[in-house]
């Protein structure tokens, strides 16, 4: 069986890593190279925290302890020269400020009941936990299981891999589609037609124009997401630390910006604050408005930050689906096509568990979790894009 | 009402726009980081200084005088320039490590970006020893301090900037072991020799050559042409260098090695524009990345203006004359006044001077003088190993920065950017960024609350 993956993002690369581990032979087709977009503008995530009870968080649950192995399994199995992935355990930290605390207490309750552990934690705990947090704060939980890793480094570990497996990558355009007899057999390119025996679309938030190359219909569309990052200094965040109005944030699919806090160290020493949420299409430009809004709310949660220099930031496309939950399986008219796309800000997350659920869906293969919730067949993805 | 003209950068372009779009009556601000106007060409100390280093300093004095009229903001750097709602520019004033500076937001009704250059050094294996700088900084230090970089001293790299460094590292008491010009004789020849008449025209930068050759000549320095210095040595600073023949693509010819003692190596292999503002902005870039203007120094951005080194490498001389017609077309006036007779003609022979700079431009050829080792990016010690290995597993730009560093660290790929992308034969997209300078979180988060920017024909 030979498999065309479109998109060499978090997602496609763990399709194409889990194809190839079940006995694929796997060409992987990019535009851009390897991770060189919504991938590497993003924070890495690796949450339960964030997910209320639903498919998505069982989803999230299962993926969670995937990652650990696979993380484990990436590091262990490096090529010469290649980064490590750098997974880190370290936990997240949710909190509220005056007016939201019984809105979070009533949130991770509802998470207990579907097995996430979700500690509450007293005010001394929690300045134990973070130090530097305001005293504003009147409410944490703590979530011992979320997560982070280097979303783009962790990409290039899983598709080094599948390519060690026997994958290959191209990086060229998929233009067009080629399909014989109904039947989605391939890609067209600028340097000739990739064939196979299935196409599993993996585009990211480009994964409704592939679609539709196809005549398939997929309703994704991008959301903005930026990020700001800081000098480096010793450090001072220990935890993912966000405030509890990002669940909202996350679940609302209003298109004008929306801001929460997320803040996070990183290896390397910078911080990563977060996020933003907005639907503008692809547009890069009118960002100021949104990194005000962030250094704003982050300079709240951890006062000290107030006076740290910004070094850089940058933005996101992500995918995002109206129902907010990916799309993964069988496209229900094109034969021979796959979709996993429509992760919006969970995709390094979801990753490992996603890749599963497409080989299960190409190849039949055993799947992880019941695939029924995120088959692309629904009918919210099925309405013409906006 | 005035129209409003701020301009970006109070070197020889900013300051001659700010000079003529006063002449015609606009109501002119002047941004720039460095405490005192003048930029790089005119940098200066008011008692350091030796006056001997400066050139037509009776014209800065006039520039100079003109912005009486105009608000300076010096010591000021611009974070981010918005043109979607007009012009609008965001700039903190005070040292970058000072708590409280001050926060400016500027509507304007024209924008001219003046922003210049910094010069560029090629990545040489040793080039990260103490006792190596780029020769811009080795002329900010004679220039402005009347310091010399060390006691014998080889200026390496390309162009004819490459002279006065050397004329002012003897000036202030340096010894210039050799000069060093990458370009072969007969790409000199090529580039310089042919149609002298245009020359007559720049009388006043023939002769600055010829004087700097004098200096050369007086101090008895070699000035090496078709070679380059190709490796640094030393333990713990720079003790000697590897001078070697280059071929015209400027590949090492291998066998023409050469060892020179020194304790000081400059180099300078040319500038790179800085065009970040003008992105953030908008403008349109040209291929070989330089700000793409029409004949009023118009960028592809209505109201917004481009004028010096961000257009086009060409020196102090074709930066005033750019710089006056910016200036003068931002402030609404017309290119066919009379009064741009002037700068429109010595625009048209310095474009000449310029395109015979292209004699010195880099060659591809090189990287071939890096090894593994080599650090590419300093600021995160990214060797050239890191990079070739990223490159060659499918990379995409940003997969690469983020495995390697490169780029990444505290200068953003200011330094190493080109050389990082001539090594992989690819674009980075470096000097894209949101935010063009320092700024602090809570800076940053100061202006949430602020009104969205008017019209521009509103200001």
């Amino acid at each position: 069986m030979r498999v065309i993956v479109i998109g060499a993002g978090a997602i496609g690369a763990a399709s194409a890593l889990a194809l190839a581990e079940a006995g694929a032979e796997v060409v992987v087709v990019d535009r851009a190279g390897v991770a060189g977009e919504t991938s590497s503008r993003c924070e890495g995530n690796i949450l339960v925290s964030d997910k209320g009870p639903g498919a998505e968080a069982e989803l999230a649950i299962v993926a969670n302890r995937a990652w650990r192995a696979l993380a484990e399994r990436l590091d262990a199995d490096r090529g010469p020269g290649q980064p490590a992935t750098e997974f880190e355990a370290k936990g997240g930290v949710v909190v509220a400020f005056p007016g939201g605390e019984a809105a979070l207490g009533a949130f991770a309750a509802s998470q207990r009941g579907i097995g996430i552990t979700a500690n509450e934690v007293d005010a001394s705990a929690l300045r134990a936990l973070e130090p530097h947090l305001s005293p504003e704060v009147v409410r944490g939980i703590h979530y011992p299981d979320d997560a982070q890793v280097q979303p783009s480094l962790a990409t290039q570990a899983m598709l080094a891999r599948a390519v060690r497996l026997g994958a290959t990558v191209r990086v060229t355009e998929a233009t067009g589609a080629r399909v014989r007899a109904g039947r989605a057999i391939g890609v067209e390119t600028p340097e000739g037609p990739i064939e196979g025996d299935a196409v599993v679309n993996c585009a990211g938030p480009w994964a409704g124009e592939v679609a539709a190359r196809f005549g398939a219909r997929l309703d994704i569309r991008p959301r903005r997401g930026l990020i700001l990052v800081t000098v480096p200094m010793p450090q001072r965040v220990f935890h993912k630390v966000y405030d509890a109005d990002y669940v909202g944030a996350v679940g609302s699919a209003d298109a004008a910006l929306q801001t929460s806090t997320v803040v996070e160290s990183t290896p390397a020493g910078t911080v990563l604050i977060g996020s933003s949420r907005e639907r503008v299409g692809f547009s890069e430009s009118n960002t100021l408005p949104a990194l005000a809004e962030i250094a704003a709310k982050a300079a709240r949660l951890f006062p000290f930050l107030a006076d740290t220099m910004l070094l850089r930031s940058y933005h996101g496309f992500r995918p995002y689906a109206p129902d907010h939950l990916p799309a993964i399986g069988a496209d229900g008219e094109v034969a021979g096509l796959f979709h996993a796309a429509g992760h919006e800000g969970a995709g390094i997350g979801l990753a490992p568990t996603t890749g599963d659920l497409v080989a299960h869906a190409v190849l039949g293969v055993p799947a992880p979790i019941d695939p029924a919730p995120f088959l692309p067949t629904r009918a919210a993805l099925r309405e013409e894009a906006a | 009402m005035k129209r409003r003209v701020v301009i970006l950068g109070a070197g020889p372009a900013g300051l001659a726009a700010a000079q003529a779009a006063l002449a015609h009556g606009a109501d002119v601000v002047v941004i720039d980081e460095g405490e005192r106007v003048g930029g790089q060409f005119w940098r200066h100390h008011d008692t350091l200084t030796d006056r001997r280093l400066q050139h037509q300093w009776a014209r800065f004095e006039r520039l100079r005088g003109a912005l009486e009229r105009a608000t300076v903001h010096a010591s000021t750097s611009v974070w981010r320039v918005d043109t979607e709602h007009g012009v609008r520019v965001h700039a903190l004033h005070g040292p970058v490590d000072a708590v409280d500076r001050e926060p400016l937001v500027i509507d304007a009704d024209a924008l001219v970006i003046a922003t210049g250059a910094h010069d560029r050094a090629l990545p040489v294996p040793g080039w990260t020893l103490p006792g190596v700088t780029t020769a811009g900084a080795a002329q900010a230090l004679a220039k402005r301090d009347g310091v010399a970089l060390g006691g014998r001293t080889v200026v390496a790299g390309a162009g004819p900037f490459l002279l006065p460094v050397a004329a002012s590292l003897a000036q202030v008491g340096g010894e210039v072991v050799e000069v060093v010009e990458a370009a072969g004789a007969r790409a000199i020849a090529r580039g310089w020799g042919r149609a002298p008449w245009q020359f007559a025209g720049v009388a006043g930068k023939a002769g600055e050559l010829g004087e700097y050759a004098l200096s050369l000549a007086r101090h008895r320095t070699p000035y090496r042409i078709g070679q380059a210095v190709t490796r640094i040595h030393g333990e713990r600073a720079v003790e000697g260098v590897t001078i070697q023949r280059v071929d015209a693509r400027w590949r090492p010819i291998a066998g023409t090695e050469r060892h020179v003692e020194c304790d000081a190596v400059a180099l300078g292999h040319g500038f790179t524009p800085r065009i970040e503002a003008a992105i953030q902005a908008g403008c349109a870039i040209s291929p070989d990345r330089f700000v793409v203007v029409d004949a009023r120094q118009g960028t592809s951005v209505a109201g917004v203006f481009a004028a010096g080194e961000v257009t086009g490498i060409g020196g102090a001389d074709a930066a005033l004359a750019e710089g006056a017609v910016a200036g003068f077309a931002a402030a609404g006036g017309d290119p066919a006044d009379a009064r741009m007779r002037g700068p429109l003609a010595a625009r048209r022979r310095m474009h000449a001077f310029a395109a015979r700079l292209a004699t010195h431009d880099i060659a591809p050829g090189w990287t071939a003088w890096l090894d593994d080792e080599t650090i590419m990016c300093r600021c995160e010690s990214v060797t050239v190993a890191r990079l070739t290995a990223a490159a060659g597993a499918a990379g995409s730009s940003r997969g690469i920065r983020l495995a390697t560093r490169a780029g990444l660290g505290a200068c953003q790929g200011r330094t190493c950017g080109r050389s990082v992308e001539a090594l992989l034969g690819r674009p980075l997209g470096l000097d894209r960024r949101p935010v063009l300078s320092s700024v602090r979180i809570g800076e940053l988060a100061a202006c949430a609350d602020e009104a969205p920017a008017a019209s521009a024909d509103a200001g």
